[in-house]
């Protein structure tokens, strides 16, 4: 984990100020190995990125790859969605009312983590735990909110083992659930850390990554909650 | 308390693996023993195992891939010889043993062989040529080797306790349901191909943010040397495909722990589905595996031809769109299915055109080729191999991709034939000729060449003595994984195929023997100048072996070949290295962060497989407790000092002087 090449600056916005960010002028000037320092870190011939960037640029290519996880859950939900077995179907099972709530729990919490990174913009220990910790919490509550839903399900015997539309449902929106877990014991672990570490600036690069992270879950609730949960109940 | 592990899980009644498993438990205990009289362990701990040098990774990734091939390798001969002996008779593997067999082969050699070999190029050779100090994430780096290694392990665990599964290197639902597989098998394949999965997409994770973000000053993307470029598809493939597969066996993970119903016979569950699924992975797979030895074969055939690669554009072009049309076919793999006719046509189509880039890259070799000084040194001899025998096993696939002549192939042994033909000539060859090009870079000596070209040979005679009557006995109607053959036209060629794989055997002695006699007078082998093949991009500039930090000063780069032009320029009497100012340089510390993980996975792996939950449970908290660990240490890198990082570059620069002058003698 080192700042390669120290010459390198380490404000992620270093580059952009410049007069071609993006290079759209790379054409003009770079053969002659001169003028090759104009261009941005990271990009084009402008040399190794800046760890910041580095870091978050990987994490985003992580967050590709875990959506391309959850397609292929989709995937599998949209071609066992009418394989009910004869049994309850999604119009039948969803609760529109608890999914209500939790989406607003859900698109709340990342408002949250929103204000979390702006008060950790502004080095505010107070203001980032804070917010932080109403992020876990709201994060917790929906967690709960959906194992009550489970719980209730296959209480109704409509449990994954049912149907094959059952286990896909499950599979895919427990992905999901378990994603948010895993994303809440990751922020209890970075509050710690941030409480005694303080600022530093590799915790300040996982903290922007578990923003990251927790946006991507959400737009991934979206998807869930128009293509599972609102579809299901209309038809 | 032990799940449903018991002394039954021993197969004591079986003397085939039950022998094997205790040569490899001595082999392995003398080398433990030899470690600790030799005192060994603090150099192995400190500068192996708990290393984030890339290079390090890199070179272990290689062992574990030579170890694993070897095996996979066994298992092949088990399979010749018992189709052999097994000719209106039993054989000596029963059936349940021969399944076992095959679908260890082929999980072995493509997950814990090819993957490892492949990655273990990229991970030395990228930042070298990226003209960098190490990759993007260097500890994430040594997590990645270390699962793969702890899925490696569970495979071998299985020889002796428990059983492998019996379905195939793909485990088809349902066959692979519990209904059908209750063993074990069908877990130790899932779990070690799970963990290792998540050292593989971190893997391409790790390498893809490294060649898009970390390139030195000067190196555009159209700057990269082929190989980085390939290396970039191949990563790119990887962050795109594996979760797929993560998914699919996730599914039937949960089908078999769970009572789930993705893939079974009752309650909806769709068999088809799991074919898709692991069909949308494993098409992009054989592409991940043959993209790097592209480039292996790139760099191979420039070098050794003593021109720049030809068509370098063209080649860029050409490894983009196999990167994309690699997602497009996928169904070829199961034209029997039934999608109907259009379906086919559609997939037939795309599964021609995708050959129109691997033949643009024939093309382009073959013109690098033309007008060069040629020298048939071993890793060209490989490369000329693969060109020869890879030209006739992709042939071989357009054919496959016409869907009525898959009806009739399907499933035979031309199946087979084809896809060893372009598996072996291509990823195997590329292995063996990286591993060749880059041993010298890595360690400072020379591979015997004697050795090297025997090895070639020979592997490339039983290579074509193995596979070519696999060709014809398949266009007979010979079916695949048949443990007992009943068919008398077939036994010429069964009996042909089992001579070349002893042709083969012959072939990787020679191989081991290059190795250890090279090791063994690695004195006189000695290669100072770091450059022995008079190569053409960055990583011939740096000493052999590299320091930790890779280069004394960040190189500049301003074209295609940027150490090609260095030396040029000296020839030329213009000394370009004017800076001689040295600064301390910062590097990763090490760590052990990624071992202590891949225990915990190791830990995590068999508790599940044997249901033993609470194990499990601990597992993951030891993993947890890994992770919080390492995020809490507070010096993440160590310091080279300044006069440590200009002792390196003076000689270097000495030993690079002298072979200058020598070559001015000889001209």
């Amino acid at each position: 984990m080192n700042d390669h090449f120290d010459t390198m600056p380490s404000d992620i916005t270093a580059g952009s100020a410049r007069r071609d960010p993006y290079m759209l002028g790379r054409s003009s000037g770079l053969r002659d190995g001169r003028s090759r320092q104009e261009g941005a870190t990271g990009r084009g011939e402008g040399g190794p990125a800046p760890k910041f960037v580095t870091v978050t640029y990987g994490f985003w290519i992580f967050l590709l790859s875990d959506i391309i996880m959850f397609s292929a859950f989709f995937a599998s939900y949209a071609v066992l969605v009418n394989a009910t077995d004869s049994g309850p179907t999604g119009k039948q099972l969803f609760d529109l009312t608890r999914v209500a709530v939790q989406t607003g729990l859900l698109l709340t919490s990342t408002f949250t983590a929103g204000m979390a990174s702006l008060a950790i913009e502004r080095r505010s220990m107070p203001g980032a735990q804070a917010w932080l910790v109403v992020t876990g919490v709201l994060g917790a509550l929906f967690l709960l909110l959906e194992g009550q839903e489970f719980i209730t399900m296959i209480g109704e015997n409509a449990g994954p083992t049912r149907s094959a539309f059952l286990s896909a449902f499950f599979g895919l929106v427990g992905c999901h659930g378990v994603h948010v877990g895993l994303g809440v014991l990751w922020l209890g672990t970075m509050m710690a850390q941030l409480w005694v570490k303080g600022f530093r600036a590799d915790i300040l690069r996982r903290l922007h990554c578990f923003g990251l992270f927790w946006h991507a879950l959400d737009i991934i609730w979206v998807a869930i909650f128009s293509l599972v949960y609102l579809l299901g109940a209309s038809q | 308390m032990l799940g449903k592990l018991d002394w039954s899980a021993i197969p004591f009644d079986q003397p085939i693996p039950l022998g094997a498993a205790l040569i490899v438990f001595i082999a392995g205990l003398g080398v433990l023993g030899w470690i600790t009289v030799k005192g060994y362990w603090p150099y192995l701990w400190h500068d192996w195992i708990t290393s984030v040098d890339h290079k390090r990774i890199g070179v272990m990734y290689i062992v574990l891939a030579m170890l694993m091939l070897l095996r996979g390798f066994v298992d092949a001969i088990m399979m010749r010889t018992q189709q052999l002996l097994a000719i209106h008779g039993p054989g000596y593997l029963p059936p349940e043993h021969f399944d076992q067999i095959f679908s260890a082969h082929g999980t072995i050699m493509i997950f814990f062989a090819s993957m490892p070999f492949m990655i273990g190029l990229m991970n030395f050779v990228v930042p070298l040529q990226l003209g960098i100090r190490d990759v993007a994430f260097p500890t994430l780096n040594s997590v990645s080797f270390w699962l793969t290694a702890t899925g490696a392990l569970l495979v071998n665990i299985s020889l002796v306790v428990g059983e492998f599964a019996r379905t195939g290197w793909l485990p088809y639902a349902p066959l692979s349901e519990l209904a059908y597989s209750p063993g074990v098998g069908v877990d130790y394949y899932l779990w070690a191909i799970q963990i290792s999965g998540v050292g593989t997409l971190l893997t391409g994770v790790n390498l893809v943010t490294t060649i898009l973000k970390m390139r030195a000053p000067g190196m555009g993307y159209l700057r990269m040397p082929m190989f980085c470029w390939t290396s970039l598809a191949s990563n790119l493939l990887i962050v795109a495909a594996f979760p797929i597969l993560t998914a699919t066996l996730a599914m039937l993970t949960l089908d078999r722990y769970l009572g789930f119903h993705f893939f079974t016979n009752e309650a909806g569950g769709n068999q088809m589905m799991f074919v898709n699924l692991i069909w949308a992975w494993g098409h992009p797979e054989v592409y991940i595996l043959v993209l790097p030895a592209f480039g292996v074969f790139s760099e191979i055939f420039s070098t050794f031809s003593s021109k720049p690669l030809f068509g370098y554009r063209s080649m860029v072009a050409a490894t983009m769109f196999i990167c994309l049309v690699s997602f497009m076919v996928w169904l070829h793999h199961f034209f029997t299915m039934g999608a109907g006719a259009n379906v086919n046509t559609a997939f037939g189509i795309a599964t021609s055109v995708i050959a129109v880039g691997t033949g643009v890259k024939i093309y382009n070799w073959l013109f690098t080729m033309y007008g060069g000084r040629v020298r048939f040194e071993t890793p060209m001899l490989w490369a000329l191999g693969f060109v020869t025998t890879f030209t006739i096993g992709g042939m071989t696939g357009v054919l496959l991709a016409v869907p009525p002549a898959d009806y009739v192939l399907h499933n035979s042994l031309f199946l087979v034939a084809h896809f060893h033909n372009v598996i072996i000539s291509g990823v195997l060859f590329g292995a063996f000729a990286g591993f060749t090009f880059w041993f010298p870079k890595a360690f400072g000596f020379r591979l015997y060449e004697g050795w090297g070209k025997a090895a070639f040979w020979l592997t490339l005679l039983g290579f074509i003595l193995v596979f070519a009557p696999l060709y014809a006995v398949g266009l007979e109607g010979m079916t695949r994984r048949l443990q007992h053959i009943e068919v008398d036209a077939w036994v010429p060629w069964i009996v042909i195929a089992a001579s070349g794989i002893a042709v083969m055997l012959v072939g990787a002695a020679c191989q081991i023997a290059q190795l250890f006699l090279s090791i063994r007078d690695r004195d006189q082998l000695r290669d100072d100048t770091g450059d022995p093949w008079d190569g053409r991009s960055l990583e011939w500039s740096t000493p052999s072996p590299p320091p930790p930090f890779n280069f004394a000063h960040q190189p500049h780069v301003e074209n295609e070949e940027p150490y090609w032009s260095m030396k040029q320029r000296v020839i030329d009497g213009q000394d370009p290295r004017t800076d001689r100012h040295y600064e301390p340089i910062d590097m990763p510390k090490n760590t052990p962060t990624g071992f202590v993980t891949a225990f915990f996975a190791t830990v995590i792996g068999f508790a599940l497989i044997w249901h033993i939950w609470w194990l499990s449970i601990l597992g993951f908290l030891g993993a947890y407790a890994t992770f919080v660990v390492f995020a809490w240490r507070d010096q993440a890198e160590i310091v080279i000092p300044a006069e440590e990082v200009e002792r390196i570059d003076c000689d270097r620069t000495a030993a690079q002087m002298a072979w200058l002058r020598r070559g001015e003698q000889v001209r």
